[in-house]
């Protein structure tokens, strides 16, 4: 019978000990997980990037639900153990919930201190440590303008530079004279302190938190010196401690963390830890690395594997996650009197290396700036190598050590060095692969060897391994290209497009020296949507630039068949058109029949040589395309308002059918909803459309940036305005200025974000000159854009895309 | 070029520029491509990746990317380009002024395997 193994806890440590268990034999063991957080193994290096908009949850999961279910896992999620009955073996959470274990793997992690000052547990005080920690930041950045950090440490300077890119006003507020004074002397940490300045970030040392100010919310914070700062959000990132309370109250030995041997195995032979909140020789690990090293000897362990190497006190490194601003520490790097340092500092560069030296060995050091030679580092302090021969040079990197120039710096270390110190790669085992599979970019390194996978900042150093094996083959993508055929982001490229005059995409590729000769599916289509939108009228759109769903006026199926959503204008039908419908899903057979999300029908599984002649039908009764495959205009959702409603306020559905009549058709950057409800209780859901109006008894909101797809958003209020026609006016302007400005699927809100709410109410709400240019500029180009495709189909345009080119007799073949 | 060994499909102007078209041969469809410079080339029309309908894709150069999940196939060698190459199965195909021929071999090969 398998064993049974319980694992209390599933952040990425134990994650990677499964994962371990799972390819050495599947049949193992029967597992069962316990995570106190509702939800599956996520990336929690990423949490910063999550904050400041880079990532999102879902690019950040480390195992999916899929992942557990193949694997037979049981997850609880969101089930905290409370206890563990070591005699019977068995783990309880709650009253309901137990099981039992023949191993147990506990994972606790670490839990955030919290500064006992008055007030810490009003709300709006967060900790800086898991999603729930980063929603609730995110949160408070939807309402709030001014957050506080307490701590000018790595968590603390992370949580400060996700916020500022939020948005908000944000202080730090740290109690020592400089900021992360653990890594750098003073004249590093003041560098420091202008480049997070330079991000608009307040800082302030040498500040003690007295108490928290406000009512059942944070309000602000009081310091020592009687400095009042005023605050929507808290956040305490002063440390973390490891969490052994459910370990401790079953007996087992703790010091700061639950003690393990270097097998992982605590003092019960049948209870293994490992992650933060187990120690080993006194030491306690938060860095992925020795974590990851743990996972896998407790792997090893469990499988009863005793071949592979034992665990070993590691050399720790870290390196700060804010985009910008590069900081890297390894080994061992406080002064004392039997250390010596070299240090080169260079304000104006704003770089920063010390080395810390005993014994003529390098034991520690700390990067400012440029960490490029951070992994020779590294290796230097795990080797223990006598540094005599090349001390004078060795703060330019490996290069100068053997007298070589610095771009071969690469090329001089050793197979064995660590490139990879979240996932254990080294540098023969990229280049290997490299040669071995012909490997030419990053992603297929990190498919391959997992390198660069995780936290991502050794991505340089797999690039460079890249160039030095490939030569000159390997061609690195420049930072925000529109893809892989240019150098240029969207920006340039839109730019370019206009003031060069540049009219049609084979133009563009030739005028800013495309590097494909065709471009690819990637940067086709995003030309052509910018050549249409800066030339409407002149631009002949480009059929074969455009996805299949935009080509052929459908949604394509995972079958290979299409659907079909005519428009109900409003979300409002009739009973000739329920008719209508009815008798093509009869007269076609389709199979499904469903309502959507935008008030309107979708019928599925419609075959590709069927849909002219279901919309010939369908345009009989007056229906017109939805354009439910497109960037475009999708749908106008409504409340039915004054007309019915005891409690509307205008006529919603009236204006809903308005905006959508005049806006059907238009292409966009990416798709775009909108909504209209008739009062504040907000039935039609506007705030959380592309474009969304909130009547009230004065007149109507009109709100942008909203989302509900993958990222869940609330709108912005962009303005207030008191007539329909006004509505209209700015609805008009504010998606002509997202068409004109917009990067190619990039969402209303994503383009809010990156442009900012207040540029946009400067063009469209305060100047109302260029809000008339850019409403006269929709029409324009409606002049063009506005038509059924479905009816210049159904009346033969490229008739022959729906229709086989022949169909060959099998008789005749066989 | 005797009848039997090549099978007229259509005329050349039939198939757009970097655009597809699908040839039926019982239950099998074939996606014939044309290039931007009037490269013609026949692959089985099913992405070794899930199976989408690769003559619905964007053709660039002498490649197709996939309608449903962007896996881009080299309409050439009938490779897909990362990271572990799959093969689509191909046709011969040959262009007499502007007429498009398919290989009848080809065409047996891929119906009686398709069959089977």
């Amino acid at each position: 019978m398998k064993q049974k193994l319980v694992v209390i806890g599933n952040g990425m440590t134990p994650g990677r000990a499964l994962e371990r268990i799972f390819d050495a034999d599947p049949d193992a063991y029967d597992v069962t997980i316990f995570n106190a957080e509702p939800r599956v193994n996520y990336d929690r290096i990423m949490l910063s990037p999550l904050l400041s908009g880079e990532k999102t949850y879902e690019e950040i999961i480390i195992h999916g639900d899929g992942w557990y279910i193949d694997r037979g896992i049981m997850l609880y999620k969101g089930f905290k153990v409370d206890r563990i009955d070591r005699r019977a073996r068995i783990v309880y959470s709650g009253d309901d919930e137990s099981a039992k274990y023949d191993k147990l793997l506990i994972a606790t992690g670490s839990n955030p201190i919290v500064i006992p000052v008055p007030g810490h547990d009003k709300q709006g005080v967060v900790t800086y440590r898991d999603y729930d920690d980063v929603e609730a930041m995110l949160w408070a950045t939807q309402r709030g303008q001014s957050a506080v950090v307490i701590g000018g440490g790595l968590l603390g300077l992370e949580a400060a530079a996700g916020l500022a890119m939020q948005g908000m006003k944000v202080t730090v507020v740290h109690l020592m004279p400089t900021l992360m004074e653990r890594q750098l002397d003073p004249a590093a940490g003041h560098l420091l302190q202008k480049a997070v300045e330079d991000r608009g970030i307040t800082v302030l040392t040498e500040a003690n938190t007295k108490e928290i100010l406000g009512g059942p919310s944070v309000e602000g914070v009081l310091l020592d010196d009687g400095t009042e700062l005023a605050a929507d959000l808290v956040v305490m990132a002063v440390g973390i401690r490891p969490s052994v309370n459910v370990a401790q109250e079953a007996g087992l030995e703790i010091n700061r963390g639950v003690v393990v041997d270097n097998r992982m195995r605590t003092s019960d032979p049948n209870i293994l830890a490992v992650g933060e909140c187990a120690e080993f020789e006194n030491d306690v690990y938060g860095l992925v690395a020795p974590l990851y090293q743990m996972a896998n000897v407790a792997a090893e362990t469990l499988l009863g594997d005793r071949t592979g190497k034992p665990f070993e006190k590691q050399v720790l490194a870290t390196q700060l996650k804010v985009t910008g601003i590069d900081l890297y520490s390894a080994g061992d790097f406080e002064g004392g009197d039997d250390r010596e340092e070299i240090v080169l500092r260079d304000a104006r560069r704003s770089i920063y290396r010390r080395l810390v030296i005993a014994e003529n060995k390098l034991i520690g050091t700390v990067l400012y700036g440029d960490t490029a030679n951070n992994s020779w580092y590294l290796q230097l302090i795990r080797s223990g190598d006598d540094i005599s021969d090349f001390r004078d040079t060795m703060m330019f990197g490996p290069g100068y050590a053997d007298g070589q120039s610095a771009d071969v710096a690469v090329a001089s270390l050793p197979d064995e060095v660590e490139i990879c110190g979240c996932n254990g790669v080294c540098k023969g085992t990229i280049v290997s692969a490299i040669n071995e599979h012909d490997l030419s970019t990053v992603d297929e390194v990190r498919t391959y060897t997992k390198a660069s996978s995780s936290c991502g900042t050794c991505t340089g150093l797999v690039e460079q391994l890249l160039t030095l094996t490939l030569g000159d083959d390997y061609k690195p993508k420049a930072a925000g290209a529109v893809c892989a055929c240019t150098d240029l982001g969207h920006d340039d490229v839109r730019r370019l497009i206009e003031v060069q005059r540049l009219q049609s995409i084979p133009d563009v590729m030739q005028s800013l020296h495309w590097k494909s000769s065709e471009g690819c599916a990637k940067c086709r289509p995003a030309l052509n949507y910018y050549l249409l939108s800066t030339w409407p009228g002149i631009y002949k759109d480009d059929q074969q630039s455009r996805f299949i769903n935009e080509r052929v006026h459908a949604n394509i199926q995972k079958d290979g068949t299409y659907s079909v959503v005519p428009r109900m204008w409003g979300g409002v039908t009739s009973a000739d058109e329920l008719r209508a419908i009815a008798d093509v899903v009869d007269k076609f057979e389709i199979p499904t029949v469903k309502l959507t999300g935008g008030q309107r029908i979708d019928m599925l599984g419609v075959r590709k040589e069927d849909l002219p002649a279901v919309w010939a039908d369908l345009g009989d009764a007056g229906l017109v395309s939805g354009h439910a495959y497109g960037k475009a205009l999708r749908t106008v959702k409504t409340c039915v308002g004054t007309e019915w409603c005891r409690f509307g306020t205008q006529d919603s559905t009236g204006l809903g059918v308005r905006i959508e009549k005049f806006m059907w058709s238009c292409w966009t950057p990416a798709k775009v909803k909108m909504a209209v409800s008739g009062c504040p209780r907000n039935c039609a859901e506007a705030t959380c459309k592309d474009v969304g109006v909130v009547c009230v008894e004065s007149g109507y909101e009109v709100h942008i940036g909203g989302g509900s797809g993958l990222t869940v958003r609330q709108t912005e209020l962009l303005s207030k305005v008191a007539s329909e026609d006004e509505v209209m006016e700015i609805v008009a302007a504010v998606v002509q200025l997202y068409r004109l400005q917009g990067h190619y699927l990039e969402r209303m809100y994503k383009w809010l974000v990156r442009v900012g709410i207040e540029s946009i109410k400067e063009a469209v709400v305060d100047d109302s000159k260029r809000r008339k240019e850019l409403y006269d500029g929709f029409v324009h180009s409606q002049s063009f854009s506005q038509r059924n495709p479905w009816s210049e189909r159904v009346n033969g345009v490229d008739a022959h895309e729906f229709q086989p080119l022949a169909e060959l007799d099998l008789v005749e073949v066989v | 070029m005797g009848a039997s060994e090549w099978r007229l499909i259509g005329n050349l102007a039939d198939i757009p520029r970097s655009g597809a078209r699908r040839v039926r041969i019982g239950e099998v469809e074939v996606g014939v491509f044309r290039t931007a410079n009037d490269q013609l080339f026949a692959l089985e029309d099913v992405c070794p990746h899930l199976g989408g309908p690769l003559s619905e894709g964007i053709v660039h150069g002498n490649s197709v990317t996939c309608p449903l999940h962007n896996l881009v196939i080299d309409l050439e060698s009938g490779q897909s380009v990362d990271p572990e190459p799959k093969c689509v199965r191909s046709c011969m195909i040959r262009l007499e002024g502007d007429q498009i021929y398919l290989s009848d071999a080809d065409l047996r090969e891929l119906a009686t395997k398709q069959l089977s």
